[in-house]
């Protein structure tokens, strides 16, 4: 038999759980980058990786147990690497920062998880001893059970779900609040015509330089989140197609559009939940036998579905869910 | 201040030859050089703008009139060779800075921003705005005023341009005059001194034409400088104070239009040097001998 109800509640835990607000954070960077700056970034996830170690490494490495510290270095970490991207590339042209962005991505993660590093960064092992002083300030019961309906979250889960929904709602404020305000104008007009921009008196390289910190410090936020809600940070999760991932998101809520990495991200999570379980359970409960396929495959399967959804989306959808397709008629002439 | 009448009259006396000295330039360029490769695209040695004028660049094509503009506006790095605007010399030219100064430019394929809607457009042309800072732009009381102040005036420039009704449309949305005078009224928001036109007349239907022309004349109402490249001689005439004529990167002839038509390095340079020139009657005797022979052959092979 099917447990509908399991699968149902699975879904629906996964929709807000601390992984969806990672996506939100990484895709509204993106969305910063792309949707309103024009610019191309394919190494999201190095960001998300150095705000990740950044937090991890000043309350072990550096051993200072002070998580706003900590947030703060990660911040300064995702800055960091935003100047060191950004000042040599957005003289150029915009496929040089997309080509910059996906290999300086790797090189993080490759630097991270090296063995001549380990004794900083953990090597392949990545960091777990971290967490204590973010535990210290939980003010739930971290072995108790809190939930309604669906929802049920043990007390250090619902502690960072939380908080982290809590940024959520800071940062899409942050973005429309921006974005509507003359420096958001400038932004978009570089995304439209950069020496237009230039020719009105905007310093593009300028403008574009910030954009990019931000959206980039926006990574950095969703690598905290990681880092915490999965209590440990695992250099192989900072891989090139995780970012790909965030781009899913952004694209199926649609670019340019505050609200589209929240609904992107947890209708990805959602569906991912949905997939990965019914499948798991079709296989187990004997409909689909195991000589085609077997439970550890499902997980595979899952990404096939979100390939063609997306492809399926381009073609019906092409604007994502809060696009307007009457904007995206205008690049067409 | 020098009125209407006026302003072209400092001219008249002025020899119609490259390089003459202006008695109020707004614009010194001397010894610029760019070169591409082994082209010489741009070899000024010196030319002066007139402040208060409608002055037209023109040249037969590959001239380097577009280049010359770039290396003006800052949107190209000349070889060598410098520019002073309105007294100061420009060390370091990089278009938002010229922008500032008071230079502004147009291209010759519009540049509408065609995700803006047409008023964000023109707010985008407006200087020293508050809430094009960072953490200004985070709180809407910083700016607020100043952005309903841009928003009049702005307001004031569509109605001007006859584009009010279209204020809240897309700008990809508009044809290509429309966009011509959308990205003229956009650049007007800067304030400028100077205005930089280049081939503002190009790709817009004849209907279209008229009432950019007596847009141009407007700004130079207004005390604005305008500096223009355009091919068409009918516009030239109609609308410019003075001519300057660009060929093979040099600059040709200068003088009033009307002088223009006459120059004989200008003919040289759109018809070619020799294209009325008698050949001497030695190598006309010589070609006409061998097409005779040429035809004499021919009727040969066909018996």
């Amino acid at each position: 038999m099917i447990d509908w109800g399991f699968i149902f509640e699975q879904s629906l835990t996964q929709a807000i759980d601390f992984n969806a607000i990672a996506f939100v954070l990484a895709a509204m960077g993106i969305n910063v980058h792309f949707g309103y700056a024009g610019l191309l970034n394919f190494g999201q996830i190095g960001f998300v990786a150095m705000g990740a170690y950044g937090f991890g490494l000043t309350l072990t490495f550096f051993g200072i147990p002070n998580v706003f510290v900590a947030v703060l270095v990660g911040i300064g970490f995702s800055v960091i690497f935003a100047l060191l991207l950004g000042i040599p590339t957005l003289r150029l042209r915009s496929d040089y920062l997309a080509i910059v962005t996906i290999a300086a991505a790797e090189i993080v993660r490759l630097v991270a998880r090296s063995t001549p590093l380990r004794p900083i960064t953990g090597g392949a092992e990545g960091l777990n001893q971290f967490i204590g002083p973010f535990r210290d300030l939980n003010p739930f019961n971290a072995s108790g059970t809190y939930g309604f309906g669906p929802w049920s979250y043990r007390g250090t889960q619902l502690f960072v779900i939380i908080l982290g929904w809590i940024l959520v709602a800071l940062v899409v404020y942050l973005v429309w609040q921006l974005m509507r305000s003359p420096w958001g104008r400038v932004v978009k007009a570089i995304r439209e015509d950069e020496d237009a921009a230039r020719a009105l008196g905007k310093n593009a390289y300028w403008y574009k330089l910030q954009a990019l910190i931000l959206g980039g410090v926006l990574g950095g936020l969703a690598g905290i989140i990681l880092a915490v809600g999965n209590a440990a940070i695992q250099p192989d999760f900072f891989s090139a197609p995780q970012t790909f991932l965030f781009w899913l998101v952004l694209i199926l809520g649609g670019v340019g559009r505050v609200w589209s990495p929240v609904v992107g991200a947890v209708l990805y999570w959602v569906i991912i939940t949905f997939i990965r379980n019914l499948g798991r359970q079709l296989v187990s409960a004997g409909y689909v036998p195991t000589s085609v396929i077997d439970t550890s495959q499902i997980d595979q399967i899952q990404f096939w579905i979100v390939g063609l959804s997306l492809a399926l989306l381009m073609v019906f959808r092409p604007q994502g869910i809060f696009g307007s397709r009457e904007e995206m008629a205008l690049d067409a002439r | 201040m020098l009125d209407d009448a006026t302003t072209d009259q400092p001219l008249a006396t002025l020899p119609w030859e490259p390089g003459v000295s202006k008695p109020d330039p707004i614009l010194v360029v001397d010894g610029m050089r760019r070169a591409f490769g082994g082209l010489v695209a741009v070899d000024v040695d010196h030319l002066e703008i007139q402040r208060g004028i409608i002055t037209a660049l023109i040249g037969p094509n590959g001239a380097g009139k577009t280049t010359f503009f770039n290396l003006l506006t800052g949107f190209d790095t000349p070889d060598r060779g410098s520019v002073t605007f309105d007294g100061d010399a420009i060390d370091n030219p990089s278009p938002h800075n010229l922008a500032k100064r008071g230079m502004v430019r147009t291209f010759q394929l519009t540049k509408a921003l065609t995700k803006l809607s047409v008023m964000e457009n023109m707010k985008l042309g407006a200087k020293n705005q508050r809430g094009e800072r960072f953490f200004s732009a985070l709180f809407t009381s910083m700016w607020s005023k100043q952005e309903s102040g841009i928003e009049a005036r702005a307001d004031e420039l569509l109605t001007r341009f006859k584009m009010d009704h279209m204020r809240d449309e897309y700008s990809g949305t508009l044809s290509g005059g429309q966009r011509k005078l959308l990205e003229m009224a956009r650049s007007l928001m800067t304030e400028p001194r100077l205005v930089m036109l280049d081939e503002p007349m190009a790709g817009v239907n004849p209907a279209l034409t008229q009432s950019l022309l007596e847009h141009v004349k407007g700004l130079r109402d207004e005390g604005i400088t305008v500096m223009f490249v355009e091919h068409d001689m009918d516009v030239v005439r109609d609308i410019s104070d003075w001519v300057v004529v660009m060929a093979e990167g040099r600059i040709i002839a200068e003088g009033p239009p009307e002088s223009i038509g006459q120059n004989q390095a200008v003919i040289d340079a759109y018809l070619g040097v020799h294209h009325d020139a008698p050949l001497d009657p030695e190598e006309e005797e010589e070609r006409l001998a061998r097409a005779q022979q040429a035809e004499a052959q021919q009727e040969e092979e066909e018996e």
